[in-house]
């Protein structure tokens, strides 16, 4: 790690920088449920790469310079994204609809001006493919600062602009109360997507840039049930994608930047959506296991106390190894206790759940909530007066 | 133009990517209306690391394997992203967005690792095809139509995507009420007893069919915008289903052909020496045709809201 040629560390604090504002960008766009506008943003930048290229050669340019194609493709991008908004608010046509236009159109238009340039004399070598797939090799050290500078500047932005925001991703009528214009709030997160997409255009790609601005907030959601968390969580998560995807490129030969960086994101998120607590898959299913195993034992026990049979086997089993019944199915003392116990707690929840007066304590009963947790000791008391000529019988 | 230059070099490309162009906007019709409209961005872009997948299983460019590679990977990603949504409780365009860049991010390191220096297989391929390269040899003119040896050297291409279209038109065809039932009032097809969960999976496939054939052919731009753009630019003009799948399949061979014959013809007529990419001249039209409609096609407004609006 500490032998990084000068250049491998440029591309890894750009990477590194790039990756923390895209997480905390794309947390607020996660959050508004758009995150696929992403996609046709970037595609959008296409043309407008194409389109200053040839014009920074027609002006005697050299047509690869940096900041030109940022810029143009920055303008583009805004294009394609007011034709979005426009699409869904001016025309019948859903969101997704709009996305997808655009984003195939705007690329087609780009792949027309990506042959026109191959045919033009000064665009044999442009090489502006590196820009689909996004390219690390021969980044200039002005590139580079280019990239961070950039990155830093939106994540300085999105700090700015975090509070109206994450009102408008909760609660938009809330911030329209509040004189918050949500059309505008949603106009500036849009921009700076627009932003973290044209400056990791050169590493990632424009087809896979989107993965930047999605991944990290999809992995943050699984840690944490508070915004500022979220965008806490998923700036470290892209931070950490985009330079260490960026060592592991530089460590061999034959790892392209862009997809090693979208890999270590997906590997983190792989990683939360397995072992994050709650949320994640591992904890899901333990927690549906136990209710299962609490179920069975519940109605396993009375059973027993009522003198039914029982025959499913998971239930003998539960109730076997917690020493309720020996092996011939006959309850020993603690199963006998046990078993009057969750009989006696079935009829006082019975009782409890005729009485219209009681609805709300009522409305807890799941079949496997002790009445003692909902209820107070006096309060079983006064269930057990009733329940009393029953018992006697 | 005369007949014995149009029918052995645009003939067959202009064919292929018309049937190619309607065998995505039959299905595209139904997810657009079912809001799932990215399917088919997610679809297009997972087939690269089905391609590369099958490619590096079997060994060699065949067509068949990597078909079923890309339709494979079509299939994987579907049910990863509902997976995704479902267990992972996350909104469907993240989950959607999570496993489609990363399945393409597999893909192009894959390309990257394994040797295909040799044999042309690259990711320019994928996005754009090589629409120009289906040229017809064996034909002289128009009367090569009707001559049997010359039509058995016809590109395999047009062959396999007439199939896919005839196959794609006969499970709409098949399915027409049941399809337009769940897709308009899925609730109601559910008490009718209809598997719509069934349904739903099958138009995906069905997608994943057309889909990856085109792409064989003329590659995942055009499958994206001809999944979206025709069916989009048919709904702004009409308010019945029957009606928007005719304008839709009116839209699609328009812009193929328009595409084809502004790629191959319009540089020359400007003066430039080059043809320009087809499939992207393509979906570029497709956009200019929806656009017009949300210009001025007929029912371009949400019902109920006011004209001015």
């Amino acid at each position: 790690m500490l032998d990084l040629g000068y250049n491998a560390t440029l591309v890894m604090i750009g990477a590194g920088l790039l990756g923390i504002a895209a997480g905390v960008t794309g947390t607020f766009l996660f959050l508004r449920k758009r995150s696929l506008v992403s996609d046709a943003i970037s595609h959008s930048t296409l043309p407008g790469v194409g389109l200053a290229f040839i014009v920074m050669v027609a002006f005697g340019g050299e047509g690869r310079n940096l900041f030109g194609l940022m810029a143009g493709s920055a303008l583009s991008a805004g294009i394609g994204l007011l034709c979005v908004t426009w699409l869904t608010t001016r025309t019948r046509l859903a969101e997704d609809t709009a996305i997808g236009a655009v984003l195939s159109v705007f690329f087609g238009a780009g792949i027309v001006l990506l042959t026109v340039i191959q045919n033009m004399s000064a665009g044999r070598q442009a090489g502006l493919e590196s820009f689909l797939l996004g390219s690390t090799a021969g980044m200039l050290r002005i590139d580079a600062l280019t990239i961070a500078g950039g990155g830093a500047l939106v994540l300085a932005l999105v700090v700015l602009l975090r509070r109206p925001m994450t009102l408008s991703a909760f609660d938009a009528e809330y911030a329209a109360s509040l004189g918050l214009d949500n059309r505008r709030i949603d106009l500036a997160m849009m921009g700076l997507v627009l932003g973290i997409t044209v400056v990791g255009l050169k590493i990632v790609g424009l087809i896979m840039i989107v993965a930047l601005l999605i991944l990290p907030p999809v992995t943050a959601r699984f840690w944490t049930e508070r915004s500022d968390r979220v965008v806490l969580i998923a700036g470290l998560v892209g931070g950490v994608a985009g330079a260490g995807g960026a060592v592991i490129s530089a460590s061999a030969p034959a790892l392209p930047t862009g997809p090693i960086i979208v890999l270590s994101g997906f590997a983190l998120f792989a990683l939360s959506f397995l072992f994050a607590p709650n949320r994640g898959v591992l904890a899901a299913l333990a927690d549906h296991l136990s209710f299962r195993r609490r179920v069975h034992l519940r109605q396993g026990l009375l059973a027993l106390a009522q003198g039914q049979p029982v025959y499913e086997a998971l239930t003998l089993r539960l109730l076997r190894r917690a020493g309720l019944i020996r092996r011939d199915g006959v309850a020993t003392d603690a199963g006998r206790a046990a078993a009057a116990k969750a009989l006696l707690d079935e009829r006082r929840w019975q009782l409890l759940r005729a009485d219209l007066a009681s609805e709300t304590a009522a409305a807890r009963y799941d079949g496997l909530t002790p009445i003692e947790s909902v209820l107070t000791p006096d309060q079983v008391a006064t269930l057990d007066r009733a329940l009393r000529p029953t018992v006697a019988s | 133009m005369s007949g014995a230059e149009f029918v052995p070099l645009s003939l067959p490309p202009i064919l292929i990517a018309s049937f190619a162009a309607v065998a995505c906007a039959l299905p595209g019709n139904f997810l657009v209306l079912r809001k799932q409209a990215m399917i088919g961005d997610a679809i297009s872009h997972v087939a690269l690391p089905g391609i590369v997948v099958a490619f590096l299983l079997t060994g060699a460019v065949s067509t068949w394997p990597m078909m079923l590679g890309a339709a494979g990977a079509a299939v994987v990603a579907v049910l990863l992203i509902q997976f995704v949504h479902r267990v992972g409780r996350i909104d469907p365009g993240a989950s959607m967005g999570v496993v489609f860049t990363a399945m393409f991010a597999g893909g192009v390191l894959l390309l990257e690792q394994s040797d295909t220096s040799s044999v042309h297989l690259d990711v320019q391929h994928a996005l754009y095809g090589n629409l120009e390269s289906l040229i017809w040899l064996d034909a002289f003119g128009w009367e090569s139509l009707l001559d049997p040896v010359a039509l058995a050297g016809l590109p395999p291409e047009l062959l396999r995507m007439a199939v896919v279209l005839v196959l794609v038109t006969g499970f709409i065809r098949l399915f027409w009420r049941p399809l337009k039932l769940s897709t308009f009032d899925e609730g109601f097809a559910r008490t009718l007893g209809m598997r719509t969960d069934l349904l739903g999976l099958a138009l995906v496939v069905t997608a994943a069919v057309a889909a990856v054939a085109a792409f064989d052919a003329v590659g995942s731009i055009i499958v994206i915008a001809m999944f979206i753009c025709p069916p989009a630019a048919a709904r702004l003009m009409t308010n019945a289903l029957e009606r928007q799948i005719a304008w839709s399949c009116l839209f699609a061979v328009l812009a193929a052909v328009l595409g084809y014959v502004l790629a191959g013809y319009g540089p020359l007529w400007l003066g430039a020496p080059d043809a320009v990419s087809a499939a992207g001249m393509i979906a570029t039209v497709s956009g200019v045709i929806l656009a017009l409609a949300a210009l001025f096609g007929p029912c371009r407004h949400r019902l109920g809201q006011p004209k001015g609006a």
